[in-house]
Formats: structure tokens, C-alpha cells, sequence
């Protein structure tokens, strides 16, 4: 059973979420018995595609076409599609970015792949091919068997720990077939807030709610972020008045999150907040109310006033960071 | 232009979730059902566009009868007409290729879906309806222009939100941001009652998943509590013990 895995690149560099599906499909492959490949798609240059052999996968199909320098789902469906034939690939696997919402879904079809989005560990092989995830916006889990021959899985961002097993990489050249129906959409402009730590990928995440009392008083938060090298994030009322932008919001209708480290602050934890951050693996809240419902999810808590505990937080984070 | 609202129907956001004892269905005792919230947005962006450009609007859904109260209300906000498939909706493509069976001869201009439906959070369905009905299809929309046969578009990338253009037709999944949900007048409810609900049996199409068992989430072991005279002892754990930062 060939594994295949599409390794994203974002103008032409790889980030996190790809060396972690790396990682995901080179433990998979071991599990199965059988070999990766990893895809890559568009104009990164091979130094920066061989740092891919880095995460134990030891094959690497270069698609390129001058045309693939904006996302286009149905060229990189047709992309993947050609690409797992090629290998033979029973299991394809991609990472849970934005592009991938709309590949996977059209690979599947297209294949008449099962497909199971935002799967966080290893499947299970003893009885089918059945995967976990998150379902209900984080309040609960589901397993679902992927009943046809070829699988396709999108794998969580953070969910998955980055080892490093490096390994001669074969970079293999692929012209694949595609028509000018394939390119539908134009790129006018691609908006991306430079020297930022992207919200999704963050392993922390500094987070503030209406308890910080106005936009005035985020001084702190984007300090307590800057000094742990975090993201910062916000509930939906925060947003809904305006004291921070929407692309902040997390819960069931803002962005999923799943760092590793989630410190909230002044929100105290409506059950559609804890939808988009339920997936953190350790939560720290801060919030004045002993019944804020946001501690029975919390690992670490402070029942107090975030003016008064955050400028502790930063002077003990400051202290940590300069010793590093 | 027509306009097709594909419409789920999910447990209100506010719902504690609690599954069956054979573990493979949510309990529906004492729980409220609503148009999934990313829908009530996708509805909201159509109602803008249909009062923009006089288009039809159809909502379509693939499930039972029970849907009807929420097809009501769509009718009710300004949609013309609902069609229900009549069939379980129980694997993202069996649904996608459902409703693609039901609309391919209806020559949609613009399909939108919501962005995925928070029961099991897949965002599948809209571009598997896309490469079902042979039409581009964007994921995650948060904003949409018409002009004559053309569609610009907001859409979300990682770290940012890209600006493009594409052709119609077309199939949009769309985020939040799109449109504020409505809220139907008095007018629009009494409205909604002479239009129709159409009924169609479901095509034969194969599920390529299946659900094994739901479970509720593992509970946390409970917090721990520091005093915040000691609120820097905090990050030393976060540091020494957990370390992660």
C-alpha cells in the first residue's frame, strides 16, 4: 500500500504543517510495510524541496507547470490525482491548510476516495482503516472506517509531533497533463501579515476576552506573545465589537485551533469558545470568576484580576526567556 | 442567476452533546436543531446577492422531514423554493453526490455551502459538489462580488486572505464573514407558507465511509489552581514541568 503525501509549500518555502504530515506518512508507510512519496507542487527550488528528506521520506515527485504558481483546486485535484496513480498509492495523505479544504474534498471525488478531514493520530489497520477525530466542534470523538481501496486523510495542524529522520532523497521530475479548464481562478492578491506567527500553526497562543475591558489594554497580551513567541487569538465577542480583528476570533465559528500551549484571559469559556481551542493540549485560563466554566476545561488556572496577573506572567516569562 | 444554498442541519451551538449507548448516534433528547451555523451565513451572503442581481434562490437538504421547520425559516428569510432529499445524510460524499444528482440539470449559477457543519466538522461536501457538477468550487469565502458571468472573491489562506477572480458557475463554501444570518419578518413567515418544499427520492450512490463509534471527549483530570500573588510560579511549570515555553 504506497503511501503518498502532498508537502504544501507557501511561496515557495515549507513550513511546519508540512514536515508534520511528512512525519505522519513516513510513520504510516512503516506501519504498513510499504513506501512514501512525497508531492510537491509549484516553484520551490530543490535545496528547499530536499530539506523534505529530513522526515524519513525518501521519494519526492516534483510537479511543475508555469501555470501552478496560484492555487488552483482543480489543477492540484488533477495534480494529485495523476501523481497517486502513478505510485500506485492506496493512502493519501495531506495537512488541514486552507488549499487542502478544497483539494481534498475534490480528490476524493474525483477518485472515489474516502475521505476523513482533521484526523490527529495513526489509523488502525487491525479492522479496515479507521481514523479518529474530533466531531461536535470538539465535544466529542468519532472513528470512521475509509471503506474504499484508495484512502485519503487531511491531518491536523499541531496534531501531529515533527521527528526528524533523515534520510538520500530522489527527487523525481513529474510533467503532469493538464488543460487550460484546469487554471478557473486568478490570483488578484494575496494579503499575508508579514512577521506574524500564523494563528493555526502557533504551538502557543496568548489569548484575551471581554475581561481585558477594552483594545486599549492588548499592550500586554501582544507583549506576554512576543516574549513566548506566540500568536495572539480572541473570543468572538472581542472581535464582534471590534477591539481585535476577525482573522483572531477562535471558536465554532472562528479558526480551530490546537497548540500546544493555550493561555486565555479574561474569557470565560461560552461552550462555542471551547469548540475552536478544545483540541490544545494544555489550557491556561485567567479569568476573575471562580465559576467561569472555562477552568473544569483548563489544565493550569489563576483566579484573579489579568491586570494583576499578567504583568507577573511577563515579568516570570521575560526572566525564563533570558535565561534560554 | 440562480443560486443554490445547500443547507445542514446541525444540534444548536449551545447543545451539551451526549451520544447513544450503541455509540453511534448523538442523543437527540431534549435537543434543539438549526440551520448549521455556516450555512445560516452562506443563506445570509445568497439573500444579498438574489436582492443585488433578482436571483432564485433554492435551499436544498439532504435528510428527513424533521428538516422542515428550518426550511420554513429560510423560506421565510427570502429564499423561493426548498427541495429535501429524502435519505439519511450519512457520509459527505454519499450527500454531495445526492444533491448533485438532484440539481445537474438545473444549470446553478452559483452554489454555496457553509464553510463545514459543526455536527462532524468535515468541510467536504461543497467542493465535492463541485467536482461532481464539473464547476470550480473556493473554499472558505468570506466575500463575494458579482459582476456580470465573474465572481471575486475573498477567500482565506494560512496567514492571510487571498483576493482572486473566477468565472461562473461556481460553488463557494463560505466562513463567517460573508454575511450576518437574518432574521425573518412577519411578512416573509407568512410568505413562506404558500411556497413549496419539493420531495425527491434519493439516487443510488455508494458510501465511502462509514462511522465506527462516537465518544464523548476525554475529561480533564481537573485544574490546578495557582494563587495569583504567585502568578509568575506559572510560567516556571510551564517552563520546567510541561515545558513548553
Amino acid at each position: 500500500m504506497p503511501v503518498l503525501v502532498f508537502a504544501e509549500n507557501i511561496e515557495g518555502k515549507f513550513h511546519k504543517p508540512a514536515f508534520e504530515v511528512l512525519t505522519y506518512a513516513a510513520d504510516v508507510a512503516k506501519m504498513l510495510n510499504t513506501t512514501v512519496t512525497a508531492l510537491t507542487i509549484g516553484d520551490a527550488a530543490d535545496d528547499e524541496i530536499s530539506k523534505l528528506s529530513k522526515y524519513g521520506v525518501a521519494h519526492i515527485l516534483k510537479a511543475s507547470d508555469t501555470r501552478l504558481k496560484d492555487f488552483n483546486s482543480t489543477a492540484y485535484t488533477s495534480i494529485c490525482k495523476q501523481a497517486a496513480e502513478k505510485i500506485n498509492a492506496d493512502v493519501i495523505i495531506m495537512s488541514g491548510s486552507f488549499n487542502v479544504k478544497a483539494l481534498a474534498p475534490r480528490l476524493s471525488a474525483k477518485m472515489k476516495a474516502g475521505l476523513i478531514t482533521q484526523v490527529n493520530d495513526l489509523p488502525k489497520t487491525e479492522n479496515g482503516f479507521v481514523v479518529r477525530k474530533s466531531v461536535y466542534s470538539g465535544k466529542g470523538f468519532g472513528e470512521f472506517n475509509i471503506k474504499t481501496a484508495v484512502k485519503i486523510i487531511t491531518i491536523n495542524i499541531n496534531a501531529y509531533h515533527i521527528t526528524e529522520n533523515p534520510v538520500q532523497a530522489q527527487i523525481e521530475a513529474f510533467t503532469p497533463q493538464l488543460s487550460d479548464s484546469d487554471f478557473p481562478v486568478t490570483v488578484l492578491e494575496d494579503i499575508r501579515q508579514k512577521g506574524k506567527i500564523s494563528l493555526t500553526e502557533a504551538e502557543v497562543v496568548v489569548s484575551g476576552g471581554r475581561g481585558m475591558k477594552g483594545p486599549e489594554n492588548w499592550g500586554m497580551i501582544e507583549e506576554l506573545a512576543n516574549i513566548l513567541g506566540a500568536a495572539t487569538a480572541c473570543s468572538k465577542p472581542v472581535a464582534d465589537v471590534g477591539w481585535r480583528p476577525h482573522s483572531e476570533h477562535v471558536g465554532q465559528t472562528g479558526l480551530a485551533i490546537g497548540p500546544n500551549l493555550y493561555i486565555a484571559i479574561g474569557i470565560s469559556g461560552a461552550i462555542q469558545h471551547l469548540a475552536g481551542v478544545s483540541s490544545s493540549k494544555v489550557i491556561v485560563v485567567i479569568n476573575k470568576d471562580p465559576e467561569a466554566p472555562f477552568f473544569k476545561a483548563a489544565d493550569y488556572g489563576i483566579v484573579g484580576d489579568a491586570f494583576e496577573a499578567l504583568p507577573k506572567l511577563i515579568e516570570a516569562a521575560k526572566r525564563i526567556k533570558s535565561v534560554q | 442567476m440562480k443560486i443554490l444554498l445547500c443547507a445542514s442541519k446541525t444540534p444548536d451551538t449551545t447543545t451539551k452533546i451526549n451520544f447513544t449507548a450503541d455509540k453511534k448516534s448523538l442523543d437527540n433528547t431534549g435537543v434543539q436543531f438549526i440551520l448549521n451555523p455556516n450555512d445560516d451565513h452562506g443563506l445570509a451572503g445568497a439573500m444579498d446577492l438574489k436582492e443585488k442581481h433578482n436571483a432564485q434562490l433554492t435551499v436544498i437538504h439532504v435528510g428527513d422531514m424533521s428538516v422542515e421547520p428550518i426550511l420554513r425559516r429560510c423560506l421565510a428569510i427570502g429564499a423561493d423554493e426548498a427541495i429535501l432529499v429524502n435519505t439519511p445524510p450519512t457520509d459527505a460524499y454519499y450527500v454531495a453526490m445526492q444533491i448533485a444528482e438532484a440539481v445537474r440539470n438545473e444549470n446553478f449559477d452559483l452554489v454555496i455551502c457553509g464553510r463545514e457543519s459543526i455536527d462532524f466538522n468535515g468541510n467536504e461536501v461543497g467542493d465535492m459538489l463541485g467536482e461532481a457538477l464539473g464547476i470550480p468550487s473556493v473554499a472558505y469565502v468570506g466575500g463575494i462580488v458579482i459582476d456580470g458571468n465573474t465572481a471575486t472573491l475573498n477567500r482565506f489562506i494560512d496567514g492571510g486572505m487571498e483576493n482572486l477572480k473566477v468565472n461562473l458557475p461556481l460553488v463557494i463554501t463560505a466562513t463567517k464573514e460573508l454575511a450576518e444570518p437574518r432574521i425573518a419578518n412577519m411578512r416573509g413567515i407568512m410568505q413562506s407558507r404558500a411556497k413549496t418544499i419539493k420531495t425527491l427520492e434519493p439516487a443510488a450512490i455508494d458510501h465511502l465511509t462509514e462511522l465506527v463509534e462516537l465518544e464523548p471527549p476525554v475529561k480533564k483530570s481537573g485544574v490546578v489552581l495557582i494563587d495569583i500573588a504567585e502568578a509568575g510560579k506559572l510560567m516556571d511549570i510551564l517552563h520546567e514541568k510541561e515545558k513548553l515555553i
